[in-house]
């Protein structure tokens, strides 16, 4: 872009003093290159500020506590001992719990409504979907709190426990007691709010993929479905990870829906039907009665510990796109 | 015709600008919990005072003494008092002042048990220690002898969110349990629980009590009052079981009264007498003891006059318990100390 900005520039005659300034300007071309170079430039400096300022107040916790803040399983206000273990691991679990039964949900989802539905069906139903996208997050804890909660301590938590609670391994993951609250309850909450991301951003990019794709497939003999499996799918492959990760940083930062639905126990619990507590939730709760310096910055330091996380997985995603590009994918 | 409305709304607007200058204008900021009856405060002596208007945030006790600190704001609100370790590191010297009382209590679902439950001070403090785990424990059964409990685990249920009412309830857990105090400490908005799940505000941990079979959580009285939550009595320090109501919480104020220190900062959890419910608290105002502005300073001790007086008669619609004769009196006196 800045090569060709260059050259435009070259090709007027070369003047000088205010008044070619001005008419440069007025061309458009170098105020429309300044304005979105600051902007830009505004986004950047919009994150290394946050980043120095969780750096800079999380100071007093940083140097107490150092690396073991991460693995410290005990966060307690009243003796000043604080780890971010239990919501580490809180954030991580709910949000893998999301994503295993989000992704496949949203992908057959949008492929359906690319590939097989008719246009005006498809056209409806995204708009449903693109409503759901915004509907605040209070109201899918409320959802979770009234309907997602009951079903887990009646009747799901009870039939996990029973059937996959025997297997061997991973029957530790579905344990008792079950409240109804916990992991497994926040992740489907979760599950619930970021599939309508996965499947709006699946399906535009699902049907920006050209229709000779399609053609050449079904003439080379393939079914409708292996053509939209193993054509289709694959040329859009690196759209529909981006919309992975959109939904994924929804679910790690999500605050309001997890706390009415996980129980908020600071404790490592193996199983996915016992109550926890993430990152976000905890400063939520936690932010506005704080009053230790040492609590306060304890509580800093979280959110600069979400912040990384979201930071390598972000990364993680980088290179995942990376590689599945080498395999074939539509360079996008 | 046209010049002679601009002509009025200007001297109207000119009007509104100098009676703008007149008005003083207060900004407060801290507890939740006292919230309704403040506004209502504010709202009602801004009505008799017209120039002057109170403006509080309710963005909770340890906002509320930050912003004090910081000189944000003309005073704080707080439900627990501030510790000698926060007053040292203040600049300027901080006043409590009581406004109104509140009191927590213990609400319960247990399938099966429509009457009200007793429970002794033993029983709380091991429930909320793991150590009490089932209903049909010794310690509920013998202060509960008319009541069938059945041999299920026991929920807790306690706050998520820092909170004042989470200060009231450990204050009492740690005054009558030596266990408490060192496992889990003295009193705090947020503490490390033993046990149980976490709801978020009054409405949350009801929530989640009516919700959960078994389950035992704590409420601010009037949460209980006003949504017809049933809730049980609590054993006080004579050994009697209290059903909490505003009476019973004035009662305990009233006792702590005589040995209250000058500084009004006082836990009136598990006070003396018989009819004393043991888990109430008062909730202070924090005022700068040296407020430079004469005008702010005369509006702020003229509000507490008001408040200590005709502000106490609001109380009972909202459900705050009213302040005891005794300490209205010495909180008149120390409005002096402002200067």
């Amino acid at each position: 872009m800045s090569a060709a900005a260059t050259t435009i520039a070259h090709e007027a005659p070369p003047q000088s003093g205010p008044r070619a300034f001005i008419r440069r300007l007025t061309r458009g071309d170098e105020l429309a290159h300044l304005i979105t170079l600051v902007f830009a430039a505004g986004i950047l400096l919009l994150t290394s500020m946050i980043v120095y300022e969780l750096w800079i107040n999380s100071h007093l916790s940083r140097t107490k506590f150092g690396w073991d803040f991460f693995w410290t399983r005990i966060w307690d206000p009243n003796f000043d001992n604080f780890g971010a273990a239990p919501f580490i691991y809180g954030t991580l679990v709910t949000s893998a719990v999301a994503l295993i039964i989000a992704v496949p949900l949203g992908l057959a989802s949008a492929i359906f409504l690319s590939e097989l539905a008719p246009r005006k069906i498809s056209d409806g139903i995204s708009f449903l979907i693109d409503l759901l996208a915004a509907v605040p997050s209070v109201i899918y804890g409320l959802l979770g709190i009234f309907i997602v909660v009951p079903l887990m301590r009646t009747t799901l938590g009870p039939m996990l426990i029973h059937s996959v609670g025997n297997v061997p391994y991973i029957g530790a993951l579905f344990r008792g007691p079950n409240y109804g609250v916990g992991f497994l309850t926040a992740g489907i909450v979760l599950a619930i709010m970021v599939v309508p991301y996965i499947i709006s951003v699946s399906r535009e990019v699902l049907l920006t993929v050209p229709r000779e794709q399609r053609e050449a497939a079904l003439a080379m003999g393939a079914t409708r479905w292996e053509s939209t499996w193993q054509v289709v799918v694959p040329w859009a492959r690196t759209g529909i990870m981006g919309s992975i990760f959109l939904a994924l940083a929804r679910a790690l930062g999500e605050t309001m829906a997890v706390t009415m639905v996980i129980g908020n126990a600071a404790r490592i619990n193996p199983s996915l039907l016992g109550p926890g507590d993430t990152i976000a939730s905890t400063i939520a709760n936690q932010f506005t009665e704080a009053t230790g310096d040492l609590y306060l910055s304890a509580l800093i330091e979280l959110g600069l510990v979400l912040f990384l996380i979201t930071f390598i997985l972000n990364g993680l995603a980088r290179i995942l796109i990376v590689l599945t590009e080498r395999g074939g994918g539509h360079p996008s | 015709m046209r010049k002679n409305i601009l002509i009025v709304s200007l001297v109207l607007a000119f009007a509104a600008i100098v009676g703008a200058e007149g008005t003083i204008d207060l900004n407060a900021a801290g507890a939740t919990f006292p919230y309704p009856i403040y506004s209502k405060w504010f709202d009602v002596y801004h009505q008799q005072h017209s120039n002057i208007q109170i403006n509080y945030q309710s963005i909770g006790s340890g906002g509320g003494i930050r912003q004090l600190l910081a000189g944000t704001v003309d005073f704080g609100a707080s439900d627990g008092p501030m510790s000698d370790e926060q007053l040292a590191q203040a600049k300027f010297k901080i006043l409590h002042f009581p406004t109104v009382l509140g009191a927590v209590v213990p609400t319960y679902n247990i399938a099966g048990v429509t009457g009200e439950l007793n429970f002794t001070q033993k029983a709380l403090a091991g429930i909320y220690l793991g150590a009490i785990t089932k209903w049909n424990d010794p310690e509920i059964t013998k202060a509960n002898p008319s009541v069938k409990l059945p041999a299920d685990d026991i929920v807790v249920v306690h706050r998520s969110d820092g909170s004042g009412t989470s200060y009231i309830w450990t204050d009492f857990l740690a005054k009558i349990s030596p266990e408490w105090l060192s496992k889990v400490g003295k009193a705090a908005t947020s503490v490390n629980w033993p046990v149980g799940l976490g709801g978020k505000g009054n409405e949350g941990v009801s929530g989640l009590v009516k919700q959960t079979p078994d389950s035992i959580g704590y409420i601010e009285l009037i949460y209980a009052v006003q949504n017809n939550i049933p809730y049980g009595k609590v054993q006080n320090a004579a050994g009697k079981f209290v059903k909490a109501d505003l009476a019973g919480v004035t009662a305990a104020a009233a006792a702590s009264a005589k040995t209250m220190p000058e500084d009004f900062r006082v836990s009136i959890t598990n006070a003396p007498g018989a009819t004393a419910y043991p888990i109430s608290s008062f909730t202070w105002l924090l005022i700068p003891a040296q407020i430079q502005d004469a005008t702010k300073r005369d509006a702020i001790k003229n509000f507490l006059k008001w408040m200590l007086t005709d502000g106490q008669n609001y109380n009972e619609g909202l459900t705050y318990a009213r302040l005891p004769k005794e300490v209205i009196a010495k909180e008149s006196k120390a409005i002096s100390l402002i200067q």
